[in-house]
């Protein structure tokens, strides 16, 4: 009746000892991303003409807006598999959760920096503190700092499992709270509403913008499953080096036996003072 | 109710003996807040206008020192494998430890507040939102503060993750408590009430969240 | 004969290293065992994990009918466990720690005063944990464990730093527990001292216990 953690019970097709964490369709997928990356960059840069007002600058939205979507999905996901860490207890989770946390850190660092980099033309600042989802943004990230670098300290593996986890939700909790404190702070705010909805994007500015985004998922998913299978052969190698362990730990018994059988009668080194 | 009360009365009755926050945390304050002083040139009102955002800064570094002593009075003696042995529910024990240490913030926030008063030239234009604001923010930072505390208990190098995790959470509390006491020290014009009840919905959420947490990291062996 | 502690292929891993490597063990409720072996064998982590304290990585493990895995705070609430740190606050005194611990395990004060008069401690009650021996530390810590009336004892070393008389103290202690119906597990390396009381003696070693036997069956309530 094993209730704890590890071995992971889900069955799961692993890769083959030595071959890496690759697989054809994972490199399939990666020649794809390779394609679709260079595919987009000729349509954000070559192809999609320039913003009247914020001229070339427009163009780090093809990148900017995937990569916040792609960054909270991955902040999602931790949330998601953190819940069921606690729910179910299982390490599978687990390597999602962390999968998940330093993906969405890589694309939220990513829309950070474009983000600023866009600032500075169009808002003729790097930094606005007042902006709602500038603010909100960097909070997730930090938060996300916080949660890889506690993982990092955690000694005990199925312990960091569901402490790491009540971390990750509790830094999703606090998102409408930061939410709603810039909100009332800043009061305004000079983040340019979503672009998407008022219909005044260009017909080929759209389809790079939809472009980017099946591209950024592509990505996304590629780096998930590799980062995943990592996770996963850790856990195997540990669990090979556990039954070198249990066989070490009975030689180590059957020492000692032959040990009390040779010297019969000497008892224990006796600590704590005299018997 | 019982547990709670014995866990907050056995930590106060811990600083009363060792004095490790009345002689070491609370002289920390209010050297910051003399720092503050030497560092924002103290002549030209700027003091004064910053007042609500200094005063709260410093709170929360005095919170990570209150809070670690608190986590330490637990693991110094293994009594935390103790408090998991005694069966006791997680949120009892949670509840008892957050009371504590708002007990001792809010302490050293009397003393601040004198301290501001004196050095900074504040006034206070609402002593009621004022008292108001502090206790929220205190019962805030008092919740998510021993939730984190917690969660740091068993790792070698707790000292220096405490504040990484806990000062991000507690971001949305500097502002709202910094908004409320601009309005109580009148040194900008906002609804400091609306702030307060931020600061209170905070605070009842990581008190219910700390609850539960708490009693799975009990749980664990 | 009701079945206090049922082990059935234990593992627990401490940072990877099987400290249990599939431990069977049972114990009849009443019965006084002493564990031995030699250092790195086990005892400890056994302990800790009849305890409640020890994250069971295979195998099951239930005490006095709960399961270690998944009723941890019921098993903890109803052992006690005397372990090598005194596990009491050391700014305050014997009888407030005493207290506190009763509070929460919501006994009653006069079990306080029993306890602190069966260790001999009545008169040092308000002294400070700090200012005190290790031996008398040690007798605290005993006291603290008789507070909660367990009905499974957990001695770790029990004898280690007490004087004659404290010796005796940790036996008249044993004798009342069982007395009370409770069970007891000893883990010592002074065989001699506790053998007398033992009904069973358990030989741990790599992890597993090696060999269990049962002497003086029924007899565990003889002093020494």
């Amino acid at each position: 009746m094993a209730t704890t953690t590890a071995p992971p019970e889900k069955p799961v097709k692993v890769v083959e000892p030595g071959s890496g964490t690759g697989s054809r369709t994972t490199r399939l997928l990666g020649l794809a991303c390779l394609v679709g990356v260079a595919v987009l960059m000729v349509f954000a840069f070559a192809l999609t003409e320039a913003d009247l007002v914020q001229q070339d600058v427009v163009r780090m939205i093809y990148i900017h807006v995937p990569s916040a979507i792609a960054g909270y999905t991955g902040f999602v996901i931790t949330a998601i598999a953190s819940v069921m860490v606690l729910w179910k207890k299982s390490m599978w989770w687990d390597i999602v959760a962390v999968a998940g946390a330093e993906i969405g850190l890589l694309f939220t660092g990513l829309m950070l920096a474009t983000g600023v980099i866009w600032g500075r033309p169009t808002w003729n600042t790097w930094w606005e503190w007042g902006d709602v989802r500038l603010m909100t943004a960097l909070m997730l990230f930090l938060v996300y700092v916080g949660y890889l670098a506690y993982r990092r300290v955690v000694p005990s593996a199925d312990v960091r499992a569901r402490r790491s986890a009540i971390i990750a939700l509790v830094g999703v909790i606090n998102v409408p709270i930061v939410n709603r404190s810039v909100e009332w702070w800043a009061s305004r705010t000079l983040h340019q509403q979503s672009s998407l909805s008022d219909g005044k994007l260009e017909d080929l500015t759209l389809f790079t913008l939809a472009m980017g985004f099946v591209v950024f998922a592509m990505v996304f998913a590629w780096m998930l499953i590799h980062r995943f299978r990592i996770g996963w052969l850790e856990l195997q190698a540990d669990t090979v080096g556990l039954q070198a362990a249990m066989a070490e730990r009975r030689a180590q018994m059957e020492a000692d036996i032959d040990d009390a059988v040779a010297h019969p009668g000497v008892s224990e080194p006796i600590e704590g003072g005299s018997a | 109710m019982r547990e709670v009360w014995a866990v907050a009365g056995k930590d106060l009755r811990i600083e009363m003996r060792s004095k490790v926050v009345a002689s070491q945390v609370l002289p920390f304050a209010v050297i910051v807040l003399v720092l503050f002083g030497l560092a924002l040139d103290a002549d030209r009102g700027t003091l004064r206008s910053f007042t609500p955002g200094l005063f709260w800064v410093t709170v929360l570094f005095v919170a990570i020192l209150t809070i670690q002593r608190s986590v330490s009075i637990e693991t110094a003696s293994s009594a935390f494998e103790a408090l998991r042995l005694s069966g006791t529910a997680g949120w009892k024990i949670f509840a008892g430890k957050a009371l504590a240490v708002a007990a001792q913030l809010l302490a050293i926030e009397a003393v601040m507040l004198l301290g501001v008063v004196v050095l900074y030239r504040s006034s206070f234009e609402d002593p009621v939102l004022v008292v108001t604001a502090a206790l929220a923010a205190t019962m805030a930072i008092a919740t998510a503060g021993s939730l984190y505390g917690v969660l740091a208990v068993g790792m070698g190098v707790r000292d220096t993750i405490l504040p990484m995790l806990l000062l991000p959470i507690l971001a949305p509390v500097l502002v709202a408590a910094t908004r409320a006491f601009d309005d109580g020290l009148s040194t900008a014009a906002v609804n400091g009430w609306a702030w307060c009840s931020l600061l209170a919905c905070f605070a009842l959420l990581y008190a219910i969240v700390g609850g539960v947490a708490y009693a799975v990291v009990l749980e664990d062996a | 004969m009701d079945i206090a502690v049922e082990v059935d292929r234990a593992v627990v891993l401490l940072d990877r290293f099987p400290a249990l490597a599939e431990l069977d063990l049972t114990l009849p409720t009443g019965s006084v065992s002493l564990v031995q072996g030699p250092n790195g064998a086990g005892k400890t982590t056994l302990l800790r994990l009849l305890a409640g304290l020890a994250t069971l990585d295979s195998g099951s493990a239930r005490v006095l009918g709960f399961d270690v895995a998944t009723q941890r705070r019921q098993v903890r609430a109803s052992v006690g466990m005397l372990s090598p740190d005194a596990m009491l606050y050391e700014d305050l005194s014997i009888l407030e720690n005493l207290t506190f611990w009763a509070a929460l395990g919501r006994h009653e004060t006069d079990s306080v005063d029993a306890a602190l008069e069966r260790v001999g401690m009545t008169s040092v009650a308000d002294q400070s944990v700090r200012s005190l021996s290790t031996g008398q530390r040690r007798r605290a810590a005993l006291a603290a464990v008789a507070v909660r009336r367990p009905r499974l004892w957990l001695l770790d070393e029990p004898h280690a730093g007490l004087d004659q008389a404290g010796r005796t103290i940790v036996d008249d202690l044993v004798s009342d527990a069982i007395r009370a119906g409770a069970t007891v597990i000893v883990a010592s390396h002074e065989l001699d001292r506790v053998r007398p009381l033992a009904t069973h003696v358990l030989t741990v070693a790599g992890g597993v216990v090696h060999r269990a036997e049962v002497v003086n069956s029924g007899s565990g309530v003889a002093n020494a």
